[in-house]
């Protein structure tokens, strides 16, 4: 009878100890990842930061500015451009996992998962995995989209890797750093005002869109020191583009790909820890 | 505590305590919830049910005390404790732009059931809350009441020996929480251990074996539901008036001859005090008459919960929930 049915005992796997926690991980980890991508297939809106608005960065920029904007010490604008771009992406990429879990954080899910014998990290880690994937998704789309408007990569294939190496380290310091904001945040409409104000202006006082050389004193200096910069330089250096960064310029420009490899470092050394705490207080709290 | 009580008691605490800022929102809490048996935590809003479920399920840490359940302590070994419960929390628990299935799929592979156990199983909860229609569609398009019972649904994917609802017939009509307490029922019957929290306390004496009443965060009462309303209920003398301004004198005019304090009803417009058995109703219209008082109905009957309730709860507590309750208004209570 149907009445059993509810209550009839299931075979549970048991939390195993040890190293075979890790494979629950990975697995708790995609269940969750496959959470998000089954809300993008809901709401593919979710989707727009990362495929159309940098298309249509693209062919603004290199349409509207591409004609009047000149590379200082030589080259073409649109090879200059790519650099940037990218990188503002993935700046904007902290957005997407900043507003998705302060979500989730408002609502009783998180009691949900919090009540399973599942692994404590896979909730974070599912976040994190997801976003990723919508980053490798914003790359593909930018580099395309790139190659269209007369982009191109004149490095050596290793350089190259490099260069995609160092974009997807980027990519794990923004997205960490947005699921700081998220569970830190009060509301998803927090998480965007924050990263509004905090990304948009360090996107624009950097080096992403036309070089620092032309900057007011103080802005300059902000540019030059602002991490955006040393990353869009980097990416420029390991494609082979023009960088437009004379002899001379400050140092986290002239030594772009360390500068950008430490930035990312010390964002994660810092955000990883604070998020994992502010994270455990706020779902035992 | 002695190993009898941990091996026939599904759940056991002791001298839990949970403390947010200056407020404690739940002291001294004791509790031993036979195995397979029911119990009913009630109280008004913000008296520490919550608190104790969050406790009990693992999801937050308490300042004082320890518990125990399913044999395991939910502090140090919380894993084993969540590989035996199910939870069904207050606020909806589901994810909203996945489909009620996916939601029951996603729960069982998070138990780590393969993938074909787990979609059967999500099937066979979705036919036993008669969901198998809504089964598809995403569940932000549900009604309350199915949302409700997919959250049930969704703390039965590893038919767990203990389960804890917390208010989970709040917000369902009548039949809707009819169906609920029947399908309760199959579960208890089936060996499962519930702990359910409520605010009506007619769902407590339904389905509860043993109820504890909470009220600021401290237990005021426990016992079976008919052993408190013989302890604390006896006879009630209860008037109805025409409006809620007549409810003060009427309460003074019905404590002049009744056998204790009167308790206002601002929902239901009634008083109601303890009765003795030299309590006539005549004296009663009698003074409700000389107090100006335009009733409806006087008459006597048995103790309700709602009465035990009424006379173990602190006044100021009950002059909070007489007025539609805000957990904003306690906090002034408790002030
Ligand atoms: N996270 C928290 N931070 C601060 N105070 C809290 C927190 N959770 C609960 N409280 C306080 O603890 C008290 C008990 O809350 P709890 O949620 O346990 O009550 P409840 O009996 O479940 O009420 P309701 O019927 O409204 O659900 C309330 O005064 C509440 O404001
Ligand atoms: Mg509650």
């Amino acid at each position: 009878m149907n009445a059993n049915a509810i209550s009839t005992p299931t075979a549970l796997p048991r939390v195993p100890a040890g190293p075979a926690r890790l494979r629950w991980l990975a697995v708790d980890a995609w269940v969750l990842a496959k959470r998000q991508f089954a809300h993008i297939r809901q709401i593919p809106e979710k989707l727009f930061d990362v495929t159309l608005q940098p298309l249509m960065f693209v062919l603004l920029f290199a349409f509207v500015f591409g004609g009047v904007i000149a590379v200082p010490g030589g080259g073409d604008y649109h090879e200059y451009l790519i650099g940037g771009i990218l990188v503002q992406t993935l700046a904007f990429g902290m957005m997407g996992p900043g507003v998705s879990i302060a979500t989730d954080l408002g609502e009783g899910i998180i009691d949900r998962f919090s009540s399973l014998p599942m692994s404590r990290p896979a909730y974070l880690i599912g976040h994190l995995t997801a976003e990723f994937c919508a980053t490798v998704l914003a790359v593909t789309i930018m580099v395309i989209s790139g190659l269209i408007v007369g982009w191109g990569i004149s490095s050596t294939p290793l350089e190259a890797l490099a260069c995609f190496g160092l974009l997807f380290l980027i990519a794990i310091a923004m997205i960490w750093l947005g699921t700081l904001v998220g569970v830190l945040a009060r509301s998803p409409d927090g998480v965007q005002g924050i990263a509004f104000v905090a990304v948009f202006p360090l996107t624009f006082v950097a080096n992403t869109f036309v070089p620092v050389g032309g900057l007011p004193d103080g802005l300059r200096q902000v540019a030059e020191y602002n991490p955006i910069s040393a990353w869009a330089a980097a990416v420029r250096t390991l494609f082979g583009n023009p960088t437009a960064i004379p002899s001379g310029s400050a140092w986290p420009l002239e030594h772009s790909v360390i500068a950008s490899v430490a930035w990312c470092v010390a964002i994660l050394a810092i955000v990883v820890p604070l998020t994992v705490r502010a994270y455990r207080r706020r779902t035992t709290g | 505590m002695n190993q009898g009580i941990q091996t026939s008691h599904a759940v056991v605490a002791e001298g839990l305590g949970k403390q947010y800022g200056e407020q404690w929102a739940l002291r001294d809490f004791q509790l031993a919830v036979p195995t397979g048996s029911v119990l009913g935590l009630l109280g008004h809003n913000g008296a520490g049910k919550t608190t104790a479920i969050r406790i009990l399920t693992t999801l937050v840490a308490p300042t004082t005390g320890t518990a125990k359940v399913a044999g395991h302590d939910v502090v140090a070994e919380p894993d084993r404790v969540r590989e035996q419960i199910g939870l069904t929390s207050q606020a909806a628990t589901v994810d909203g732009l996945m489909t009620g299935a996916a939601n029951l799929e996603m729960i069982g592979r998070l138990y780590h059931l393969p993938r074909k156990v787990a979609q059967a199983r999500a099937a066979e909860l979705l036919a036993e809350l008669r969901l198998e229609d809504a089964g598809d569609r995403l569940v932000k398009d549900y009604s309350g009441g199915m949302r409700r019972r997919l959250d049930l649904a969704a703390s039965l994917v590893a038919s767990p020996p203990v389960l804890f609802l917390d208010e989970p017939t709040t917000g369902l009509d009548p039949e809707s929480r009819n169906e609920l307490w029947d399908l309760l029922r199959q579960l208890v019957g089936g060996g499962t251990t519930l702990i359910l929290t409520t605010q009506y306390l007619e769902e407590a004496d339904q389905l509860a074996d043993d109820v504890v009443l909470l009220d600021h965060g401290k237990i005021v009462a426990t016992g079976s539901p008919e052993q408190l309303k013989a302890r604390y209920g006896g006879e009630r003398v209860v008037v109805t008036v025409a409006a809620d301004d007549e409810l003060g004198a009427a309460a003074e005019a019905l404590e002049k001859v009744a056998a204790g304090t009167a308790e206002i009803d601002r929902e239901g417009l009634f008083v109601a005090a303890p009765a003795s058995e030299s309590t006539r109703l005549i004296e009663v219209v009698r003074a409700l008459e000389e107090g100006g008082v335009d009733a409806h109905d006087v008459r006597r009957r048995e103790a309700t919960l709602d009465d035990v309730f009424f006379s173990l709860t602190s006044p100021r507590a009950r002059v909070a929930s007489t007025h539609a309750t805000k957990d904003s208004d306690r906090e002034e209570a408790t002030a």
